[in-house]
């Protein structure tokens, strides 16, 4: 396996909004539900796959429908979100499991890097830098919201937009993974790094670059060495980004 | 409008259950209204409807130009969330506009050092915690306060110092002032009139009528202790 310019600039932008965009996941005790959202891609990708379309768009058509849909249901009913993702993206397993079968599920499942069309890099890109410019320039209100939601409301902040546009930016993070991490893992990239820097830092600042900084690295490390051991990428992403969590936690203990 | 505050026949239910019923009261401009009731009777489910964060009937009207500081009850924060006070506090000047300096007036006002502010809000102990959250809900210049439960999580000693702070902030400031507590002794030396939320017929009036012996018996249950000074 090579590695391109392309391919390269496409992983650190992806990591870039997977850092960031878990600074918030992580503060906001959602570090599980995160995980079993990046499922839902699962049935939009076993769709796209049957319809022959590309299988990353399917991905995030599905993951912003089922954004919508949690956001939603959360809002008509009284049903706390952890339940509702718990229901919804078990669900979306379990179907997309039955839509893509054999070697596409596993790719599907773990990623599978393979060559990138100059489209796929370009929208890519894009979406990487939406979703940091959203998390950088929101930080102040999505933090106000993190301490009291009430507080939020007589700042003036319009808390169930930013909400969503939370969920959706969160939704284009993984679907920016897809194709590295497969849907099992890409949840990881966005909460490891993210849960490190929060056992690191001491502020704000600190933490978003710490998160970015424990992303990035262990993405392209995790390229390198996947390419040289001949194994998937994703898995060894993960496995130095874990790596590097434990690290954190020795190296707190003074 | 003489009034900062005008509820009109405010109800409100929470998953089918009338909470509130046909509640009316005013809050004169720059007075301090306390909110006292047994567990249950409402009170914070008042204050969240007031700010607009819960569905209501009837009708919540401000005066015009209103700016409420809301600070709610004692927050479940993570004790290592990497956030500073100072962070918190600069996330207001960003989003509301209000110049930095702002925050440092806040803080003064509440009597939180700076050395504190820079720490990160888990480390905090009850009472500075509270009296950061109070620092961010004065930035702005508000002319409303509304404070949930004051003294939650602060000490016996801590309690008094705070209640002394939000009288001395209240007259600095001119605010109107909108409170929850449970302190009675407090709310007769401090209140210029008492909200009393109660299973049967919430009353509204001055103290020195609402914070009668018979009456306390008969809306908590039991006799509670408080002194006059």
């Amino acid at each position: 396996m090579t590695m391109s310019w392309t391919g390269l600039a496409l992983s650190i932008g992806m990591a870039v909004a997977a850092g960031l965009v878990g600074c918030f996941a992580v503060m906001r005790r959602m570090a599980l539900a995160s995980d079993a959202m990046s499922h839902v891609a699962l049935p939009g990708i076993g769709l796209a796959l049957v319809l022959h379309l590309h299988p990353a768009l399917g991905g995030l058509a599905a993951l912003l429908v089922g954004t919508l849909l949690i956001w939603g249901l959360e809002r008509q009913t009284r049903i706390s979100t952890e339940t509702l993702i718990g229901v919804v993206f078990s669900l979306a397993l379990a179907v997309g499991s039955m839509l893509a079968t054999g070697d596409e599920l596993v790719d599907a499942l773990l990623g599978a890097p393979g060559t990138l069309e100059p489209w796929e890099l370009a929208l890519g890109l894009a979406g990487a830098a939406a979703v940091a410019v959203f998390v950088l320039t929101q930080r102040s209100r999505l933090v106000i919201a993190l301490v009291s939601s009430d507080i939020a409301r007589t700042t003036g902040i319009p808390v169930a937009r930013l909400e969503l546009l939370y969920l959706l930016a969160f939704s284009l993070t993984v679907a920016l993974g897809l194709r590295y991490l497969g849907v099992l893992l890409m949840g990881s990239l966005v909460i490891i790094p993210a849960a490190t820097a929060k056992h690191l830092a001491r502020s704000l600042d600190g933490m978003f670059a710490i998160a970015v900084a424990v992303a990035v690295s262990a993405t392209l490390a995790g390229e390198v060495l996947a390419a040289s051991i001949h194994r998937p990428t994703g898995p060894v992403i993960i496995a130095i980004a874990a790596a590097l969590f434990l690290a954190s936690l020795l190296a707190r203990r003074r | 409008m003489p009034n900062a505050l005008e509820v009109e026949q405010l109800t409100v239910r929470l998953g089918g259950t009338v909470i509130l019923r046909d509640l009316g009261f005013t809050v004169p401009t720059g007075s301090a209204l306390a909110v006292i009731g047994p567990n249950g009777a409402g009170k914070t489910v008042l204050f969240r409807a007031l700010i607009g964060a819960l569905p209501y009937q009837g009708s919540v009207r401000w005066a015009p130009g209103t700016r409420i500081g809301y600070v709610p009850q004692k927050l479940d924060i993570e004790r290592d969330l990497p956030i500073t006070g100072r962070d918190f506090l600069r996330a207001k000047t960003s989003v509301t506009g209000t110049p930095g300096h702002d925050a440092d007036r806040a803080l003064e006002l509440v009597n939180l050092p700076p050395a504190v502010a820079a720490q990160p809000v888990g480390t905090l102990s009850g009472g500075q915690f509270q009296r950061l959250l109070l620092a961010f809900a004065l930035m702005g210049r508000p002319t409303v306060l509304l404070f949930d439960e004051p003294t939650a999580g602060v000490d016996e000693p801590g309690e008094e110092r705070l209640y002394e702070m939000i009288r001395r902030v209240q007259q600095a400031e001119g605010l109107t002032l909108l409170l929850i507590s449970h302190e009675l002794s407090v709310v007769y030396r401090h209140a210029n009139n008492v909200l009393c939320l109660s299973r049967d017929r919430p009353t509204l009036g001055p103290p020195e009528e609402i914070l009668t012996p018979e009456r306390i018996e008969q809306v908590y249950g039991a006799p509670l202790k408080y002194h006059h000074h």
